[in-house]
């Protein structure tokens, strides 16, 4: 059929024969024919505009010197496809004579004679750009202030967003850890009018109480034994700006009362002051803890409740956006690969459906930890189930089921402090966990709850022990 | 002054793209064409930042190279340096080429063949 390079014809398809240049040219990706030793037997129009490298130019060279792409240099897969006699797909980038940079996705495909012997190759060359464009906007369409969602739950959240930062009132956000409470704080004050004041967060499980009132309030000189000079306190740093008030549910009663008073009058008073400073500033709370129950025990003050929950904002868990997973694993991946300066496409098939079916305790946080390990460990251009966290696949059937859900009905405060402080991020916290399910399962009978979990007593004990439970 | 002349290299041929090229020809000329040094230095990772950055710091005049993003070709220029790029074919051929004053950039330099059949164009 191919009877010279000059003008090759098609004969035998149709009645008359078809000059083969215009066949190849009406394809609108780049299409390349190569010899076996992969020199340019000939190239349709959308590669000479795609490369800016014309049919004459071109005759004899080898492709690498043509194409200019990075797969030429890193991994040419001709060897591949002539060992496997199978196309080969992958995506990377070429040069152009204009000196731009393409994405692209190159196609190579064995050409085989009759006899089926290899006989050269077609290489097909896509032009990527727009899909690389659309998909930064997609990304950008599933977002609101670096927070990633599409699933129906985010939705609502990223619409009442934009509402409540316009308003001036103090806002409640609630969810898991690892949801992504501080990211929603950040983007509500910078998204308001206050986005020129300070940002000022506070982490009210962080500090003993004493100290926490001096951080919030500030103190004057001589307040109390080390206070060598007047303290504003973070209230006052906040003026005219919002501050941030982390896990509320572990602030002392004490403490809910004087805040109490500023949200009353928005007036603070320094430790060993009389005089009150007038603060303009606008509260955000978030906790992890369920403040109603807190309530009913007497360990949260209800009138501070009612004063924070004026508007609140819940972020579900991650085990509820089922349709957020695949795209935070992308985001991430995305982010990590350009951060660690890595070549990685995608997810292997198995990693995605071991990824996609896990439960993500820690949430949000634990999908990025997961994925910025794999993306240090991996050296392929995918990722393979070898690369994630050995738990994941390990004990993948085990923690499928939800470790949490029971204990989480559970009072806050009766779980062991050691559980509490950690999110699930490792096999040992996953044990922990199904520790403490087993446990509450069988009403704390340690033999019940050894057989339960296939373990000796002893063993029990001792990973209780182990992690310091108290039971 | 000497005159200092760079090439990346892939094994006999001159790098395909600037910014992927993993070893580098490098030439220093005094008085006419009396040749000081030539050598070839093996980079420690391929980089089109730090061959930018070799090149400025070790005073090329000149670049002799294949395919570079036009970023660093401006960035190149602006700092005086000259740039014959879209170079294809063995380096000693384009090194040839340059002494006798004839090369250009786009300037294909390898035999061409299909199917062991050598093609004139």
């Amino acid at each position: 059929m191919l009877k010279n390079f000059a003008e090759p014809v098609i004969e035998g398809l149709l009645t008359p024969p078809i000059l083969f240049s215009r066949f190849l040219d009406e394809i609108p990706a780049g299409v390349i024919l190569l010899d076996k030793h992969c020199r340019v037997a000939y190239l349709n129009r959308a590669f000479e505009a795609l490369t800016g490298f014309s049919r004459k130019d071109s005759l004899g060279v080898l492709c690498r010197n043509i194409l200019r792409g990075n797969i030429c240099i890193n991994r040419c897969p001709v060897n591949e496809v002539a060992k496997k006699l199978q196309p080969v797909s992958l995506e990377g980038d070429i040069i152009n004579r204009e000196r731009r940079l393409i994405p692209v996705r190159m196609t190579l495909a064995p050409l085989m004679d009759n006899k089926g012997k290899l006989s050269g190759y077609i290489e097909t060359i896509e032009d990527f750009r727009i899909i690389k464009e659309l998909d930064v906007r997609k990304s950008q369409a599933y977002s609101f202030m670096n927070i990633i969602g599409k699933s129906p739950q985010m939705e609502k959240v990223f619409q009442i967003l934009p509402v409540l930062a316009q308003s001036d009132t103090s806002i409640l956000i609630t969810g898991e850890t690892g949801t992504g409470k501080d990211l929603v704080a950040e983007a509500v004050h910078r998204i308001s009018q206050r986005s020129k004041g300070a940002f000022i967060k506070i982490n009210c499980g962080a500090l003993p109480e004493s100290l926490l009132e001096s951080e919030l309030f500030g103190h004057k000189k001589g307040a109390f034994t080390g206070a060598y000079e007047d303290k504003p306190g973070r209230f006052r740093l906040a003026h005219n700006g919002t501050l941030f008030l982390t896990e509320i549910g572990d602030l002392p009663l004490s403490l809910q009362v004087k805040l109490l008073t500023f949200l009353d009058d928005k007036v603070i008073y320094p430790l060993g002051s009389t005089k009150g400073f007038q603060v303009n500033v606008r509260m955000v709370a978030a906790t992890h803890r369920k403040l109603e129950q807190m309530v009913e025990k007497g360990r949260f003050r209800k009138d501070l409740l009612y004063r924070l929950n004026v508007a609140r904002v819940h972020l579900p868990p991650l085990r509820e956006r089922e349709a957020d997973i695949r795209l935070l694993l992308d985001y991430f991946l995305n982010l990590f690969k350009n951060q660690l300066n890595k070549s990685i496409y995608r997810f292997s098939k198995d990693a995605l459906a071991i990824l996609l079916n896990y439960n993500y305790s820690g949430n949000v946080r634990e999908l990025r930890n997961i994925v910025e390990y794999a993306v240090n460990i991996t050296q392929n251009p995918q990722i393979e189930t070898e690369s994630l966290p050995a738990y994941l696949h390990e004990q993948g059937s085990v923690l499928k089921r939800d470790p949490c859900e029971n204990i989480l009905q559970y009072e806050v405060n009766d779980i062991p402090e050691t559980y509490k402080k950690q999110p699930s991020k490792t096999w040992a916290d996953a044990e922990r966990e199904m520790i403490l399910e087993a446990l509450v399962k069988t009403k704390g009978k340690k033999t019940r709850a050894a057989k339960l979990l296939g373990w000796g007593r002893s063993t029990l004990w001792r990973k209780i022990k182990l992690y310091e439970l108290k039971v | 002054m000497a005159k200092k002349l760079i090439i990346p290299i892939y094994a006999d041929e001159v790098a395909p793209r600037f910014d992927l090229a993993a070893e580098v020809y490098v030439l220093i000329k005094v008085g006419h064409d009396e040749i000081e040094e030539e050598k070839i230095v093996v980079l420690p990772q391929a980089s089109a930042e730090k061959l930018c950055h070799l090149i400025l710091t070790e005073n090329i005049q000149t670049v002799i190279c294949g395919a570079i993003e036009d970023e660093y070709y401006q960035f190149l220029i602006w700092k005086k340096v000259t740039v014959i790029d879209s170079v294809s074919g063995p380096w000693l051929e384009a090194l040839k080429l340059y002494n006798a004053g004839r090369l250009n950039p786009g300037e294909i330099l390898c035999q061409r063949s299909v199917e062991g059949k050598r093609v004139n164009v």
